[in-house]
Order: structure tokens, then sequence, then C-alpha cells
């Protein structure tokens, strides 16, 4: 459903994305892993059209949402988007986080939106947190409502960029189970992680990136058990020795 | 000082009534006028089109550069005239008021704009929403609450600024000084009287927008 070939992306002449290709199939979860710098972050944002590209196509669902042609607010409507920091609106009430984009985009009626954000903070646990300010809440609850927000849209394509980084470690599991359950439920996701417990228990294809490009792609297994590049190998004996204690932040 | 005339002062009380009266309409009415034009220069200058955020830019450096005496002068003198076949003190002052408040305005919503963090617009972009969307419901609200105080102190500075009208047949309260200065020769009573009625007045608005400030937290 998401066709990437060739995509090119310079800061000032600085070539960051080197010339990315990628398929991503329906229901797929695909974790983007690699070193800080790699690019991950800018591939995500290049997806949903934050960063203008240089070069390439990026196909959703058949469109090349890379014509100017194409109605950008549209194709975003359809790609959510989680940030690191949250974004989420302080002058909102968490209802109000989630039910802005559905009136003022989609039009829809205060009735709808306001029952499709009710059963998206059941889903996330947060249906006590609905009348609270972004500022009261634990940055897990603000990234679990930065989730629902984003899923209010209905979108068909979840991004996650490092979603639980900010996060303190006891927060990071409550978040890593929000996204889980929403692959169990289908949806298509595309996750930067350095989270390899939720890489491997939840991806269904892990890809290397670094320096510009992707390295090395593979399923969890046989990335994480036999990766092929040495730069692979590299990264993941560095992070794994880091990170030996990250099977267990997720309760599974 | 010993022979100060009190009963002048309240000969002319009825004068210095209206005149502060007229003195706090130009006030708000330049407020008023100030802040939208501020608003619409503010997102000018801040439009991607470099030549079109240049002539906003151009009218800010203008009206900061320049004396508000001088703007006024050639408003009442010059514009109006142009544009009406006759001169027109009222409405000279709240236009040159409010052009000058304009930009002065404009910049400090530049600033407030720009100080919401890029994620803002990032975010609220990603969920679909158009450029005016954005502006609109996160950024402009967001920015408003950190703009309230400067606008606050825009506002007493046109309530000190205001008496420049007084030169254009604009009978606001320093205009009612200079007309009894000029009847009487008493330059004591003139000026000390609406000197004590303008402090009452910034003092008032200071104390009124500060409690308002209260009650906006500034999230
Ligand atoms: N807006 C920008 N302007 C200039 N350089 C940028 C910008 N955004 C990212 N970069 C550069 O692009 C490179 C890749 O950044 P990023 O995509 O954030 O990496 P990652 O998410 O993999 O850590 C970094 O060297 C970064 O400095
Ligand atoms: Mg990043």
């Amino acid at each position: 459903m998401i066709k990437v070939t060739d995509l090119k992306k310079a800061f000032d002449g600085n070539v960051i994305l080197k010339g990315i290709n990628l398929d991503i199939n329906a229901q797929e979860v695909v974790v983007l892993i690699g070193p800080s710098g790699a690019g991950k972050s800018t591939f995500l944002r290049c997806l949903n059209q934050l960063e203008t590209i240089n070069s390439g196509h990026i196909f959703i669902n058949g469109e090349d949402i890379t014509n100017p042609k194409v109605d950008i607010n549209k194709i975003r409507q359809k790609l959510g988007m989680v940030f690191q920091d949250f974004n989420l609106f302080p002058h909102m009430t968490v209802l109000e986080n989630i039910m802005i984009s559905p009136m003022k985009v989609k039009h829809e009626s205060h009735k709808t939106a306001y029952e499709t954000a009710i059963q998206l903070l059941n889903k996330v646990g947060l249906l006590n947190k609905a009348t609270a300010y972004p500022d009261d809440l634990s940055g897990g609850q603000k990234q679990r409502i930065a989730i629902a927000r984003a899923l209010a849209m209905k979108p068909s394509v979840m991004l996650f960029d490092e979603p639980t980084s900010a996060l303190d470690p006891e927060m990071v599991g409550e978040v890593l189970a929000v996204m889980q359950n929403l692959a169990r439920e289908g949806m298509t996701m595309i996750v930067v992680t350095h989270e390899m417990g939720f890489a491997r228990e939840v991806g269904n294809r892990i890809i290397f990136m670094d320096r510009g490009y992707i390295v090395e792609e593979n399923s969890p297994q046989n990335l994480f058990s036999h990766p092929q590049k040495e730069r692979t190998k590299a990264f993941l004996s560095k992070i794994l020795s880091s990170q030996n204690n990250t099977l267990n932040t997720l309760q599974l | 000082m010993i022979d100060f005339r009190f009963d002048i002062i309240t000969e002319y009380s009825h004068f210095f009534l209206m005149g502060t009266l007229l003195t706090i309409g130009l006030s708000l009415a330049s407020v008023f006028l100030g802040s939208l034009l501020g608003l619409f220069i503010a997102i000018g200058e801040l439009l991607e089109n470099k030549v079109l955020a240049f002539i906003f830019k151009a009218y800010v450096g203008f009206f900061r550069g320049t004396p508000l005496f001088v703007q006024i002068l050639i408003i009442y003198f010059g514009v109006i005239p142009a544009l009406f076949g006759e001169a027109n003190g009222i409405v000279s002052a709240i236009t040159a008021l409010s052009l000058n408040a304009g930009a002065y305005i404009a910049e400090t919503i530049r600033a407030g704009i720009q100080s919401i963090s890029r994620g803002q617009a990032e975010a609220s972009r990603s969920l679909g929403m158009n450029k005016f969307q954005s502006m609109r419901y996160i950024i402009l609200p967001q920015a408003i609450r950190r703009i309230l105080p400067a606008l606050g102190n825009e506002f007493i500075s046109l309530i000190k600024d205001s008496s420049l009208a007084s030169t254009i047949a604009t009978p606001e309260l320093m205009y009612w000084a200079q007309s009894m200065n000029a009847q009487y020769y008493r330059v004591w009573e003139s000026y000390i009287s609406v000197a004590l009625i303008y402090l009452i007045l910034t003092l008032t608005a200071n104390f009124i927008l500060k409690h308002f400030e209260k009650k906006v937290p500034v999230k």
C-alpha cells in the first residue's frame, strides 16, 4: 500500500536520504532501526511531506503523492503520525485534542467526533483523563493521547517516530502495549524505535538504516539472529548490550 | 502656586470629562484596529513569498522608524484630505494611532507566533489541517495568550500617545489642557490636572489588565 522509489532528500546540499526503495503491504508492521542521524526521522517526515523531497516517488494506494497536484492535506489524513515529544495541543483538553481535526478537517459533527474520541480514549485506557489538560498528564499518558488523536482521523497507516524515547523507563511499556494492540487489530505501521523487544515481538519486518541508506532488511528472527552486514552486526551488538533489559519492559 | 485656581479647573471639569472619554475612545479604537492590522501584518511578515513578506516588513520599518507625531501630521494634512476631501481630526487620530500601533503589535504577534514550537504546527499539519486551520486553531490561540500582556502595554502607550492628537483639532484630554492654558495663561492648573487624569487612566488600565492576565493562564 506504500511504495517508495529512489527517494532522495538533502538539507542545504547535505544529502540525508540517498535513494530509499521500500514496499509496505497493508497490515504490515515495519520497524525502522538504525543509529542516530541515519535519516529515520527524515524518512518518516518525507512520507507525509513534512519535508519536501528532492527526487523519487512515494505512492500511497497507487497514488503518487509527490505529484504537486495532489492535495497533501487529504493524504496526511491517511497517515497518522506520532512524534517523540508528543506535540499535544497544550491549550486544549484531551477531548478537544482528539476532536479538533475530525471536526475541522473532516467536518464531522460534534456528536460523531465525541463518540469516536470516547471510544479511542477507552482503547488507550485514559477515559478518565478526557477533560484533563496535557500539562496534567504523565509522559506515557501524553503519548497514548497522541496516538488516540492520530487514530481519530481514521488513518490507514500510522507512523511512529521514536514514540517512547522521551519517556521515563517505567512508562515505555504502557505505550508499547497500545501500539501492539493496534498492530493486532491490523493497522499498517511504520515504527522507528530503539526498543528491540518490541521490534522482535511486534514487527513483521525490520529495516536497518544507516547514513541515508537501507542497509539491510529482514524478518525479525533473521535480522536479529543472522544479520548479514557488518554495520548491522555492529549496531545490534551495541544496542542490545546497552538494552539487555528491553524485553522486560514489554509486558505482553 | 499659592494662588492655585481651583475655580478654573471646576469650570473646565466638564471639558476634561469629555476629553477623557475621547482619549479612552481613541485608545480603545486604536488598540482594536491596531490588533487586527497587527495580526494581518504579522502573518504577512511570515509569508514564504519573500517579496510579499518584505512589503509587510517595510511597513513595520516605516511606522516604527518615524515619529508618531510626523505620522499624525501626514495623515491629518495629507492622507485624509486626499481621500475624503476634507480634514478630520478624530478620523485622522484613529487612523494614525491604529497604523502606528499596528506596526508595533505586528512585531509582538510575530514574535508570539514564532515562540510556539514547530512541533505544534507539524502535529496539526500531520492531522490534515491546512495552514490556515493550523494557524487559527493551534498556533494563534497559544500565541495570543503570550501576547496579551504586551497588548495591554500597547493600550497604555496609546492612552499617552493619543495626546498628540491635540495638535490636529481633536478635543481629547490634552486639547482641553491647552485650551485652558490659552484662555487663562495658567500652566500648572492646566497641565497638572491632565497629567493626574492620564496617570489615573494608565494606573487603572494597568490594574485591570493585570487582573485580567491572571485569569488567562499562559499554558
Ligand atoms: N531540518 C533539517 N535541517 C538540516 N539538517 C537536518 C534537518 N533535519 C535533519 N537533519 C539532519 O539529517 C540527518 C538525519 O537526521 P534524522 O532523520 O533526524 O536522523 P535519525 O532520526 O535517524 O536520528 C542528521 O544529520 C540531521 O542533522
Ligand atoms: Mg530521529
